[in-house]
């Protein structure tokens, strides 16, 4: 189990990280992430952790993406493969597999959840005017739950957002 | 000094609910005509305490209205009053009206000033009606309405507006008892109100302070002249020192004429209504129709309680002392664990088995304690029925009395507050359906007064809780007819007396022939018995026509934990709550019957139950698939109706912890929650009702 809080994270951050204690209120971190061959990011903010992927415990009648729950320190926690829930790439479960532990919501609702990924690749920061709107097309992520894009060092990062990401998984109980 | 006394609020607030509520009960058990000094001494003590909590934090508005209900009530302590039923309905509106109150202010929302100065009326032309003229009968109280106010109020001016007028200020004696600092009170916050009202001038006597070696800083040895002036009022002097006058000698006397010392609970009475009403006139009355305010309490009661309610527990120190005894044992069993495990040798294996049966008790124990935290005794939900009876009764003219059985019967802290709502839903229905009006009762040859018995107690893991009325009972055939002129049921339906009876529970279901506002629109019932059921309880009902109903309420006794049987389904584990298995049985090939178009049924003694293959309904693909007549079947009971499930074997049986699935994730259809086994992983809590719904579906 390989369980890094947030500044193990921003120890990997390599040449970004002297950007870092600028004015925080125009600069904002991202995790980047990869699935399949696209770059997605989350606001760092909503990571509480990163660990290695372990066997769940299914949950019946859900979708094939929502793979299961498991017990992270006597929560229930669910676990979604953001690969298959995109189709991004074939869902290959080895103990190098990535799960984020993200968390939604805020104040007292806030819940926690985890997404399987093919690998996390950095600490990306980004000046908020950097972010350009997402079009409309392009990408198998629907375009709601893409923030922005922006890109680094050539590459494109799709930038996702968290809530409306997982706030869906909710919604759909009614029609799966 | 300056200490956040907003940290204080919550016990405040929690303290004062308790004293309500004292109150409350107290007030209902006097019995008119035999007064009980003791228990005007309780009442009187609740709303003190209120009183001085209130002045402390500066919620004038709750101290200045208990000022009066404190001089009420001290009249009537002190025999110098009659205690009418009439008072007590008063003084019982006041109560209802300070909860209101208090309920604002702890939401931080604007108090209702004129249901406040309506009940605060009421009180008055009480507290006037009878202490000044006798010859006013007092106008109907409780019912808010400008002729109640308007005749009391005129005469009270007269008397004293003059009096403030020529007073212009207070000269005030505070001698402090030695222990004054010790109680935890400080003159300069005294001072410092004072000053509030008016210009005040102290002048410090310190002949008392002895020589600097015989001095003891917590002693006061200080005393002071006071002169205030101000057009105050000499209850709002008094208000301000009220924290403190049982620990000083005070002297107030008016400046501009000295007066003789008046009798310190005489003043107050004819004073402070003065304070309070002159206060009112100058503020800007809210124009609503007085049916409005009347409403008000009950409505904040539901609605406004819930965004602020407490989430805080009060335990018995008892409770707390067993449960540091048994960490304390843990700890000393761990220590002999390490002892024995940091030379381990084979040797010892007798002594460290020994040592992790200890341990595995000391952890049952610890778990049990724990859980005996989150008990509270059902008389929290008990204790307010009195009252609804009370109040309910008098509205229906109808004679009822209310006998609490089992009141002391500890339950989970989250089923008292749950159970509340359907209980006053099911007492309000005995109240208006089941018992007759006492005109009815003797033509029946029962006696004139109904009696709803409300009891509780525990039987098995669950708590069962009882009202029983010896009212007029339920009408079988009445339900019926009603229930297929609803097009409820088929007419040619054939059902047992229990399913009639258990139309009630049917939405929209109503038999009162009139609607009333206490119960009847026919909501009712089936949300009653939702609500049951989503504790993991369920209700029965047996009638007697003419005798009375029978209402039992079963109810699991905690909602953290339950006792599980861990069944296998494939590779999967799921939990059986234990409770609604009856038995489970291997099955053989000709048991099973297949129905047409409906699956399986297998013959259990006489009857036949539905078979639900856990592997279909949950879509197990893992492991060897099964033929009915290789797995187990657990046969158990859900909405009243038996049901098979076939899981492919029983592992064994344990206390599990109820974890939510919803808490970060979302409901799931046939499960009602998860855990986690010893091995770390988490399994799924079967919802034994959901799931026979879902198969019958």
């Amino acid at each position: 189990m390989t369980e890094k809080n947030e500044h193990e994270i921003d120890d990997m951050d390599g040449e970004t990280g002297t950007k870092k204690n600028a004015d925080t209120s125009t600069i904002i971190q991202y995790l980047s992430f990869v699935l399949g061959k696209e770059e997605y990011g989350v606001d760092i903010l909503r990571v509480q952790e990163i660990r290695s992927w372990e066997p769940v415990s299914r949950v019946p009648n859900v979708p094939f993406y929502e793979k299961g729950v498991v017990n992270l320190r006597g929560a229930i926690v669910p676990i979604i493969d953001l690969r298959e829930r995109f189709s991004l790439s074939k869902p290959e479960y080895t103990p190098l597999t990535v799960v984020v532990v993200l968390q939604t919501g805020s104040g007292s609702h806030t819940r926690i959840m985890g997404v399987v990924v093919d690998s996390v690749s950095d600490v990306i920061s980004i000046e908020r005017t950097d972010i350009q709107s997402a079009p409309d097309f392009g990408t198998k992520v629907s375009n709601e739950f893409i923030n922005g894009l922006v890109s680094v060092n050539e590459r494109m990062v799709m930038l996702l957002d968290v809530d409306k990401l997982l706030l869906l998984e909710a919604l759909e109980q009614n029609d799966y | 000094m300056s200490i956040d006394m907003s940290q204080f609020h919550q016990v405040f607030f929690e303290e004062c609910f308790e004293g309500l509520e004292a109150m409350e009960s107290g007030l209902l058990s006097l019995d008119i005509g035999d007064i009980d000094p003791e228990a005007i001494n309780t009442i009187f003590r609740a709303a003190h305490s209120i009183k001085g909590g209130s002045g402390t934090f500066g919620f004038t508005v709750v101290a200045e209205y208990t000022h009066i209900m404190e001089t009420l009530l001290d009249e009537m302590r002190d025999g110098r009053r009659q205690v009418t039923k009439q008072a007590v309905d008063v003084l019982l509106g006041s109560v209802d009206c300070l909860r209101e109150m208090l309920t604002s202010i702890q939401n931080e929302e604007e108090v209702n000033a004129q249901s406040v100065a309506q009940h605060q009326s009421a009180l008055e032309a009480e507290l006037n009606g009878e202490s000044s003229a006798n010859t006013q009968t007092s106008a109907p109280v409780m019912q808010p309405s400008s002729q109640a106010i308007a005749p009391v109020q005129a005469p009270e001016d007269d008397d004293d507006e003059p009096e403030i007028e020529e007073e212009q200020g207070w000269k005030i004696s505070f001698c402090p008892y030695l222990n004054l600092l010790k109680t935890g009170n400080d003159p300069v916050r005294l001072f410092r109100e004072l000053s509030a009202l008016g210009q005040l001038t102290s002048n410090v006597n310190i002949q008392d302070i002895p020589p600097f070696n015989e001095l003891d800083p917590e002693e006061c040895n200080i005393s002071w002249d006071l002169v205030l002036v101000s057009d105050a009022t000499e209850s709002a002097v008094r208000e301000i020192f009220s924290w403190v006058e049982d620990d000083c000698e005070l002297e107030l006397a008016p400046l501009a004429k000295p007066k003789k010392k008046k009798k310190p609970k005489a003043a107050p009475i004819v004073a402070a209504p003065v304070a309070a009403e002159t206060k009112e006139a100058t503020e800007p009355v809210l124009v609503t129709p007085p049916l409005v305010v009347k409403k008000a309490p009950a409505e904040s009661d539901s609605s406004k309680n819930a965004p602020k309610a407490s989430s805080s527990i009060r335990v018995d120190t008892d409770k707390i002392d067993t449960l540091i005894n048994m960490v304390g044992e843990v700890v000393i069993t761990q220590s002999m664990l390490g002892l024995i495990g940091e030379n381990f040798s084979m040797d010892k294996v007798g002594q460290l088995k020994r040592g992790l049966a200890q341990l595995e008790r000391h952890t049952r124990d610890l778990q049990q304690s724990v859980m005996n935290i989150r008990m509270l005794p059902i008389s929290f939900v008990f204790s307010r029925f009195p009252r609804l009876v009370h109040d309910i009764s008098t509205k229906l003219n109808k004679k009822i009395t209310l006998k609490l059985v089992g009141e002391n019967t500890e339950v989970d802290k989250a089923v008292v507050e749950l159970i509340n709502d359907p209980l006053v839903h099911l007492i309000r229905n005995s109240l208006d359906h089941g018992i007759e009006m006492p005109a009815e009762r003797i033509a029946a040859g029962k006696p004139e007064t109904g009696t709803i018995e409300l009891k509780a107690y525990h039987r098995g893991g669950h708590i069962v809780i009882e009202i029983i009325d010896d009212g007029r009972g339920m009408d079988k055939s009445k339900l019926l007819a009603k229930a297929i002129e609803k097009g409820l049921v088929e007419e040619s339906a054939i059902m047992t007396d229990k399913q009639i009876l258990e139309l009630i529970f049917m939405p929209g279901f109503s038999t009162a022939e009139q609607l009333s506002d206490i119960s009847g629109r026919g909501v009712g019932m089936d949300v009653v018995r939702r609500n049951i059921q989503s504790l993991g309880g369920n209700i029965d009902i047996i009638s007697e026509l003419g005798k009375g109903s029978t209402i039992a309420i079963h109810l699991p006794l905690t909602l953290a934990i339950l006792d599980g049987q861990s069944v296998a389904v494939g590779d999967e584990t799921y939990i059986v709550p234990l409770v609604s298995i009856i038995e489970s049985i291997n099955i053989t090939e000709k048991m099973l019957n297949k129905v047409a178009g409906k699956g399986e049924t297998f013959k259990l003694r006489n009857e036949y139950l539905p078979i639900i293959r856990m592997r279909e309904i949950f879509n197990v693909k893992s492991g060897a698939a099964t033929k009915p007549n290789e797995g187990v079947i657990v046969v158990v009971e859900g909405q009243g109706a038996l049901c098979g499930f076939l899981v492919d074997e029983l592992l064994g049986q344990q206390q599990v912890v109820i974890k939510s699935l919803e808490a970060n994730y979302r409901r799931v259809e046939g499960v009602s929650g998860a855990t986690i086994l010893g091995d770390g992983s988490v399994a799924l809590i079967l919802d034994v009702p959901g799931l026979v719904r879902l198969s019958v579906c």
